[in-house]
């Protein structure tokens, strides 16, 4: 086996704005997100030659194909919930490192709002359907059993641990409102999001992220070909997905207070991208907020910050754009929103931005960006497929 | 040849409707008391399955040769109640399942048809169950008077705790409360006309000529559990044939439960049974459609009986339905906003092929590493083997939450919907939903048992599975 470490480079990417989106269908999305990323590499659709979308609700490649007219390449649909995303992305890495294809087009697309409703359609929880087990679960049902049970585990108080999750809603916020992209561009205050109408306690309706639409991209080439595009091409450090056995409603020796699968999809891509110390070595972390609870379990899971400890590094501020990691600095699924299949390639597309210097205000661009984390993580306590990626500078 | 009640038990819901709420919806002054209501996830065979699994408690489910079901609810009008209970209480596939429907003397006809079949030798054992689950018509006597309850009963021929000593039964066409299938509610005759021709006619009637048949006076009996479509008038037939309402009955369960139609005789008997001492005479009498009355002798075994007085803590268990609205969401009596999500839906497929693990509740524990899991596995969660596994049954297993949340936006009709991860004592954890439950007072550790319940409605069937339950008493 070999590593895929700097095999792969991204050459250009495209991303909508997320949000509630009446006036486009999945169409327009794709169209708008492929052009993006067109534009950005300076190529045109008739130079990909092989195309991934990644989308949950949708099938088939003719999603992909029929917007965009491309005329008559291979185009896959993939789907892996919420990892959906990075294993679109993957699989169009490994298809150049293998050097099957010379340039490729990922798309990560969802189109949620034409459903009716506020929430997601229970079809998405990517868990086995039955008639009666777990028939009336929601995903902010079965997240917040891991948050009271983080409570219970670490000593924390309902009204302690509230104010931890709210925390992490604020700083998202906080980054969101700085987003011209994103969703949901308000801050808001801890007060706001404690006393915020309960979803599934202890989440309330701060502590969910929003229901998007929206659609990323990415052109992909291998980097010995990158610079013929650009000069501030970004490469693939290391990228995996992982899919647990999902006993965990059913083992008792599962705890809820940490997510399995990202710790050893982290653990695989640290080893790819040569990662020791990733606190220190990574610039920033795109991660899996679609709960604040999801937030602050996956940091700690990808050893960004030892378990048990995230209320301290929170209140640290090391979570924050000034602290030692900042996490979702674009807003997270939280505010940017989280159209399911779009948000791994919408991460990186935050990444990729960052290190090239041009993250989209100013305000949020970090200085010396030269490695970022994204984590993606689909299903639910016990029961995940996880997508990590690491991209670089080259 | 002893044939009797060998175990006994009385289920009674946890939530109460006050009479002050109903007089308060409708505007007009009502009598003190109030009535058990079914939760929005029971029915007449849940009920029926908690009171039978409580009497079953202690004794072989294996020799249980013949389960009769009676209600006048029963939550299919085609497609049998007994056989599903059947199922969910692990009885033999031989084990020979009646519905007993449509009349309210059906728990003491199930009695009699029963007695008949242990003399037979049809059966060793026969468990009859009851539940009662019905809607009475909006601001109507009947609303006052009728609740929801379940009981059961089990006969043998072994270790007899109630023998049965003799019996008389009479038929009447009479017509006290009647519904058709186009019926939303049941419907009455005038009410002196109903009480003064029928009841007053028919029961003494039956009484009198047990006590003709046993030689046998009103005082021989140390308690009577007699049927009454309300207390007063019960009162006075008891008294007008020389009873003592005072010393040989309690009127209590009229006003704490309220009538629960087929289930009533029994849970009146279970009830007169609570604090029975040997050598005690017991009348039962079940009315509706005629009358049945019983002689019943009490033995030594019954100080050997420890599940009889769970209808004593079912009465003492009890949640406030604040407001009628409640009573109207559980029931759903109402039109509702239609839900623009994608409604319940079920699969006959999967409910058959996976009816023991559904019905009957039982999981597997790997023979390789003794690892129970439920749902059933091919491949053991822990040891990966392949296919090692047993069966074993968890329905009667009680558990300590592990975790839980509370969901405020499901699609049930009471929320919030709280989602749990419960630990089952000997082993195996289950990810189920937490019933009869005040939100504020759930919490990690928090001790349960498991309860039948109905999940939802979808595609037109009746989907039952297993919740988990504070734990009783």
């Amino acid at each position: 086996m070999e590593s895929i470490k700097d095999k792969v480079a991204i050459v250009g990417m495209g991303c909508t704005s997320f949000g509630e989106l009446w006036d486009k269908d999945a169409d327009d999305l794709v169209v708008e997100a492929t052009h993006d990323a067109l534009k950005d590499a300076g190529v045109e659709i008739k130079d990909i030659q092989a195309a991934w979308l990644g989308t949950m609700e949708r099938f088939t490649g003719a999603t992909l194909s029929s917007p965009l007219q491309l005329q008559y390449i291979p185009v896959t649909r993939v789907e892996n919930a919420c990892a959906t995303g990075y294993d679109a992305l993957r699989n169009a890495a490994f298809a150049v490192a293998a050097k099957v294809y010379d340039l490729v087009l990922v798309v990560g697309l969802e189109k949620l709002k034409d459903h009716g409703f506020g929430g997601l359609p229970i079809s998405l929880a990517a868990d086995k359907w039955h008639p009666v087990y777990g028939s009336q679960a929601t995903a902010p049902g079965r997240y917040a059993m891991a948050a009271t049970r983080y409570f219970h585990r670490y000593g924390l108080s309902r009204e302690e641990g509230k104010r931890m999750l709210a925390m992490i809603s604020v700083k998202s916020h906080y980054n969101g409102a700085r987003n011209p992209r994103a969703h949901l561009r308000r801050e808001i205050t801890v007060e706001e999001a404690m006393k915020a109408p309960i979803v599934a306690w202890p989440l309330g309706l701060y502590d969910c992220c929003g229901v998007t639409d929206g659609a990323a991209a990415a052109i992909l080439c291998r980097t010995e070909d990158a610079k013929a595009f650009r000069k501030d091409y970004v490469t693939i450090k290391g990228i995996e997905i992982i899919v647990g056995p999902g006993q965990g409603k059913i083992r008792p020796d599962y705890d809820w207070t940490h997510w399995e699968e990202t710790e050893r999809a982290a653990q695989v891509v640290y080893k790819q991208a040569g990662i020791k110390n990733p606190r220190k070595e990574v610039d920033l972390v795109e991660c899996h907020d679609c709960f604040s609870i999801a937030e602050l379990i996956a940091v700690e899971s990808m050893g960004l910050c030892p378990k048990g400890k995230a209320k301290e590094d929170i209140e640290s501020g090391a979570w924050t754009q000034n602290g030692e990691i900042p996490v979702n600095l674009s807003g997270g699924l939280k505010s940017f929103g989280h159209p399911i299949g779009a948000s791994g390639c919408r991460e990186i597309f935050e990444i990729y931005k960052q290190i090239q210097g041009k993250a989209e205000n100013p305000s949020r661009q970090l200085k010396n960006v030269r490695l970022g984390l994204a984590h993606n993580q689909g299903g639910h306590p016990g029961k995940f497929m996880c997508g990590v990626c690491v991209i670089g500078a080259p | 040849m002893d044939i009797g009640i060998v175990s006994f038990s009385g289920y009674v819901p946890v939530h109460r409707l006050p009479r002050e709420v109903i007089g308060q919806a409708w505007g007009k002054q009502v009598r003190s008391g109030e009535k058990a209501i079914a939760n929005w996830d029971e029915d007449s065979l849940t009920m029926a399955v908690q009171a039978s699994l409580d009497a079953l408690k202690g004794f072989q489910r294996q020799s249980v040769g013949a389960l009769y079901f009676a209600s006048l609810s029963p939550p299919y009008l085609e497609k049998q109640s007994a056989s599903i209970i059947a199922k969910v209480l692990d009885l033999d596939p031989s084990a020979f399942t009646v519905d007993i429907a449509n009349s309210a003397r059906g728990g003491t006809l199930a009695l009699r048809m029963a007695m008949d079949a242990l003399k037979a030798g049809s059966a060793e054992n026969i468990l009859i169950a009851s539940g009662d689950c019905r809607i009475p018509p909006p601001n109507s006597e009947m609303e006052l008077n009728f609740g929801d309850g379940g009981a059961a009963l089990l006969l043998g021929k072994k270790d007899v705790a109630v023998k049965i000593n003799d019996c008389v039964s009479l038929t009447s066409e009479f017509m006290d409360v009647w519904r058709r299938d186009l019926d939303r509610y049941p419907q009455t005759w005038e009410d002196r006309f109903v009480i003064v021709e029928g009841y007053n006619v028919l029961l003494p009637k039956a009484i009198s000529g047990l006590l003709k048949k046993v030689n046998a006076q009103p005082k021989d009996y140390r308690k009577v559990a007699v049927y009454g479509p309300d207390s007063r008038s019960l009162g006075a037939l008891l008294r007008r044939m020389g009873f003592d309402p005072q010393t040989q009955f309690q009127t209590s369960l009229f006003d704490s439960v309220g009538t629960t139609g087929a289930a009533f005789s029994m849970m009146l008997l279970a009830q007169a049974l609570e604090g029975a001492a040997p050598g005690d005479r017991i009348l039962l009498a079940g009315y509706g459609d005629g009358a049945d009355a019983f002689d019943l002798t009490v033995t030594e075994q019954i100080q050997k009986l420890a599940q009889g007085k769970k209808l004593g803590q079912y009465l003492r268990s009890k949640m406030t339905l604040s407001s009628y609205g409640r009573y109207l969401r559980f029931r759903n009596l109402m039109e509702w906003e239609a839900e623009r999500r994608a409604p319940d839906k079920s699969s006959l497929t999967v409910l058959h092929r996976e009816s023991s693990q559904i019905l009957s509740l039982k999981g597997h524990q790997c023979k390789k590493c003794r690892t129970i899991q439920y749902p059933m596995q091919r491949i053991c969660t822990q040891c990966q083997s392949q296919d090692q596994f047993e069966e074993i049954l968890l329905s009667d297993r009680k558990g300590r939450i592990f975790t839980y949340s509370m969901d405020e936006r499901a699609m049930v009709p009471d929320l919030p919907n709280i989602l749990t991860i419960v630990d089952l004592e000997g082993g195996g954890r289950f990810y189920s939903v937490m019933t009869d439950r005040d939100p504020e007072k759930v919490a990690i550790d928090m001790p349960v048992e498991l309860t039948f319940r109905k999940m939802h409605e979808g595609s037109g069937i009746n989907n039952y599975f297993w919740k988990v339950r504070p734990v009783q008493g």
